[in-house]
């Protein structure tokens, strides 16, 4: 990827302070991609590890994807902003991307065996769990801007304590 | 019909038998779900006569049409059964993901009877439900269970729901957990478990739920779950609800010291804005749910350090002020344990509060509490005494894990007089005496002392009538609030989403968008009423007739002395005449028995035949 690209490489970024669990990043999912209600069928993925900690993570686009490099059929192709694109007539479901993938980003389906992942809900401008997030939690936002909000946040906290 | 799958599971413990049973339409329409599905299961198969902690019982779990939809709380499964604790009509209802992955399992519920001859769970996994062994995870806590599970099947995403050691050994509280947080609370759901020898549930479900009208049910889902993010759900997102305990305490009904008084001297200590401040690690939500109110706390220092539960208003309530207890870390310590071990942490405090008044009058010697130091605002000896009920451990274990009701009589001299019950269950964290419609709803409540089954406190609170008094007027708004709950509690959503929802229609409307099925507000309110006098019917069986719709004499008897609610006490000659109010708009004779003519008008000719007077 060229660097004006990972300029404007824009994931799916999860506060994990504002993520409580409930899913609903899941339903939606599966409502606008799959024309179902089955939250096993999303392509981002909720997960809690109790007591406390809830995120939500779908594809990162990775600078160098292992999914790409997994898949011994060719199938898996990276697109000009970072998205994963598996073609469904070379996959054959043997789930090698899905091993590889430290995030658990792309998932296997249970009729017709074949992988698939996020496409940030391209044909529909934004991915929609961001717009339904009901805590805000998602932002389908660049790398770069992410950084910007963590050193705002960390600044924020040191005003609070009363730091200048 | 969409929503529904259409089908239940029929499980024989005794013999291991298996069976898949179908819903008609007829069903659907009429009871809807969860505790419609409940009160018609109990009522088709426990004869008159059967024992709660016998093989003859039956543990029913359904969920609703909405479960595993994506309409907003709709994660919600109801479990019932004839309770050991009251010996009538006994059921809990739960959120967290249990519910969909059953109905994406293509189930709409589970029934089973018999008993196992040794421990067992049921596995249902998708279309393939099987028994096994649960040998391995007998004397582990509900939490230990859940994980337990989950790896041996080597899935993270199988939700299980589990009994606690309090459960294997009956205890009469004993109460089912899943989602870590989440527990099929009240009138002993647990203890039925532990009497079929089925240590857990667990379910994985792959299938896709279909619903009605997809797109529909998308715009409406997206609606409400914008309205949940304004004022109405507000008090629950930010405080949840122990944002309570101050507007309880200042209207001096914050049940404390066991119900004698309706104010606490340490209300501000353990208030939902204080526990906010220090113990308030995460606010979490449940499963599909937009709203969010799950305080859960963490205790950084003193001997509880570590300690992580989470605490809401009943638990706060009756773990707390009713206890004399204002130290939020042993009230964290106490939800905790009650969690782990698998018991309701409601009916636990009422106990503890009635033995602590025990000590407090001498009727419990340090001989009889096994040396435990067991007064009020004693926050270890509360966390100690509940360890021992929970495990049955001693004299004292053994006493109160009877309940209050068997532990006063066990006890007697007059101690059943502030025994705090309806039926057997235990009164929730709300005054009984500045409180008098809610007193009226939790003594009308098909399931003993509860604020769930009609949210009659609600106008007590807000002062839509006069709280310390009961008239005539009361009865309906008990009964329209009953039938209006009954609804929510068959559909199955979240009763802090209720005032989301601008009117019945628009439930009805959900209802439709799910199910593809015809259906009106008014319908809905006519299910809610039959599937109340189902229940009733139930109990009836049993029975309970008038005389076990009354408060405890604490309520009549000893006037209240919180300034605000000075002298307040409930005036008999009142009580009876709002009962009566409540019967006669039921349809019901005056001892409290549906009439064959409401029967019949209900659709219910067996019932009629049965019980109708």
């Amino acid at each position: 990827m060229a660097l004006s690209e990972q300029k404007t490489r824009r994931i799916i970024v999860c506060d994990t302070d504002k993520c409580n669990g409930c899913q609903i990043c899941e339903f939606v999912c599966s409502v606008v991609k799959e024309k179902t209600t089955n939250h096993k069928k999303s392509r981002i993925r909720a997960t809690r590890i109790e007591p406390f900690f809830n995120i939500a993570i779908a594809c990162r686009k990775c600078e160098k994807p292992t999914c790409e490099r997994a898949c011994p059929r060719d199938a898996i192709r990276v697109l000009p902003d970072g998205s994963i694109q598996i073609d469904k007539d070379k996959c054959n479901g043997c789930g090698w991307c899905i091993e590889s993938c430290e995030f658990g980003a792309l998932r296997l389906r249970f009729d017709g065996g074949t992988a698939f992942t996020c496409d940030f809900c391209a044909d529909l401008g934004e991915p929609q769990c961001v717009k339904y997030c009901p805590k805000k939690a998602l932002r389908y936002i660049t790398l770069e801007e992410a950084a910007k909000e963590s050193v705002k946040d960390v600044l924020l906290s040191i005003v609070d304590k009363g730091g200048k | 019909m969409k929503g529904y799958a259409g089908k239940y599971l029929k499980v024989n413990l005794s013999n291991h038998g298996l069976m898949t049973e179908t819903i008609d339409e007829g069903m659907a329409t009429g009871y809807i779900g969860g505790l419609g599905f409940g009160a018609r299961t109990l009522l088709d198969t426990i004869p008159k006569g059967t024992d709660a902690p016998s093989p003859e019982n039956v543990l029913a779990w359904w969920t609703g049409p909405v479960s595993g939809t994506i309409l907003p709380t709709g994660s919600k499964f109801g479990v019932f059964a004839l309770s050991p604790l009251t010996g009538a009509f006994g059921f809990g209802i739960c959120s967290g993901g249990f519910a969909n992955e059953l109905k994406s399992a293509g189930w709409d519920g589970v029934v089973l009877t018999g008993k196992s001859d040794k421990p067992t769970y049921l596995f249902v996994n998708d279309g393939a439900p099987e028994l096994r062994d649960a040998s391995r995870y007998w004397g582990m806590t509900t939490w230990q269970t859940e994980d337990a599970i989950k790896e041996d099947l080597g899935d993270s995403a199988i939700r299980v729901a589990a009994m606690g050691p309090a459960g294997e050994r009956l205890v009469r509280l004993a109460n089912i957990t899943t989602d870590r947080n989440r527990q099929v609370g009240r009138s002993g759901m647990g203890a039925v478990m532990g009497s079929k020898n089925l240590k857990a549930v667990a379910v994985r479900g792959t299938g896709d739920v279909e619903v009605g009208d997809l797109d529909g049910l998308m715009k409406f889902s997206t609606e409400l779950n914008e309205r949940c993010q304004g004022p109405k759900t507000e008090k629950y997102r930010v405080y949840g609800t122990p944002a309570n305990i101050l507007v309880h305490n200042r209207l001096a009904c914050l049940p404390s010291y066991n119900f004698q008084k309706g104010s606490f001297e340490r209300a501000e200590d353990v208030s939902g804005e204080q526990m906010s401040k220090t113990h308030v690690k995460k606010i979490l939500a449940c499963t599909n749910c937009p709203v969010g109110c799950d305080h859960v706390n963490e205790v950084k220092d003193g001997p509880y350090a570590g300690t992580v539960a989470s605490v809401d208003y009943e638990s706060l309530g009756q773990l707390g002020p009713l206890c004399g207890v204002g130290d939020l870390n042993a009230i964290t310590k106490a939800v905790e344990v009650c969690d782990e071990l698998g018991v309701d942490t409601i009916s636990a405090g009422v106990i503890v509060a009635w033995a602590m008044e025990c000590v407090q009058r001498g009727l419990l010697t340090k001989d009889d509490t096994d040396g435990i130091d067991l007064r009020f605002g004693n926050g270890d000896a509360m966390v100690e005494a509940l360890k021992r009920m929970s495990l049955k451990e001693g004299k004292l274990g053994n006493l109160l894990s009877e309940g209050v009701k068997r532990a006063s009589e066990r006890v007697g001299k007059g101690s059943d007089k502030f025994a705090i019950h309806c039926k057997g269950m235990e009164w929730a964290a709300y005054s009984m005496r500045s409180l008098q419609t809610s007193t009226l709803g939790f003594c009308t409540s098909i399931r003993g002392a509860d604020y769930l089954r009609s949210g009659s406190y609600q106008v007590d609170v807000a002062g839509k009538v006069d709280r310390l008094k009961l008239d005539a007027s009361r009865g309906k708004i008990v009964y329209e609030g009953e039938n209006q709950y009954a609804i929510i509690d068959s559909l199955i959503i979240c009763k802090f989403t209720r005032g989301v929802y601008s009117s019945m229609d628009e439930i009805a409307k959900a209802y439709t968008l799910v199910t593809g099925l015809e259906m009106s507000g008014q319908e809905l309110v006519k299910a809610g009423e039959r599937i109340y006098n189902v229940a009733k019917c139930f109990n009836v069986r049993f029975g309970l007739t008038r005389k076990d719709d009354y408060p405890p004499p604490r309520a009549f008897e000893e006037p209240m002395t919180d300034d605000v609610a000075k002298g307040a006490q409930i005036d008999r000659r009142q009580y009876d005449e709002a009962l009566d109010s409540y019967y006669g708009g039921r349809g019901w004779t005056k001892d409290g028995i549906p009439t064959k003519a409401k029967l019949l008008e209900l659709g219910l000719k067996r019932e009629a035949d049965e019980v109708g007077a």
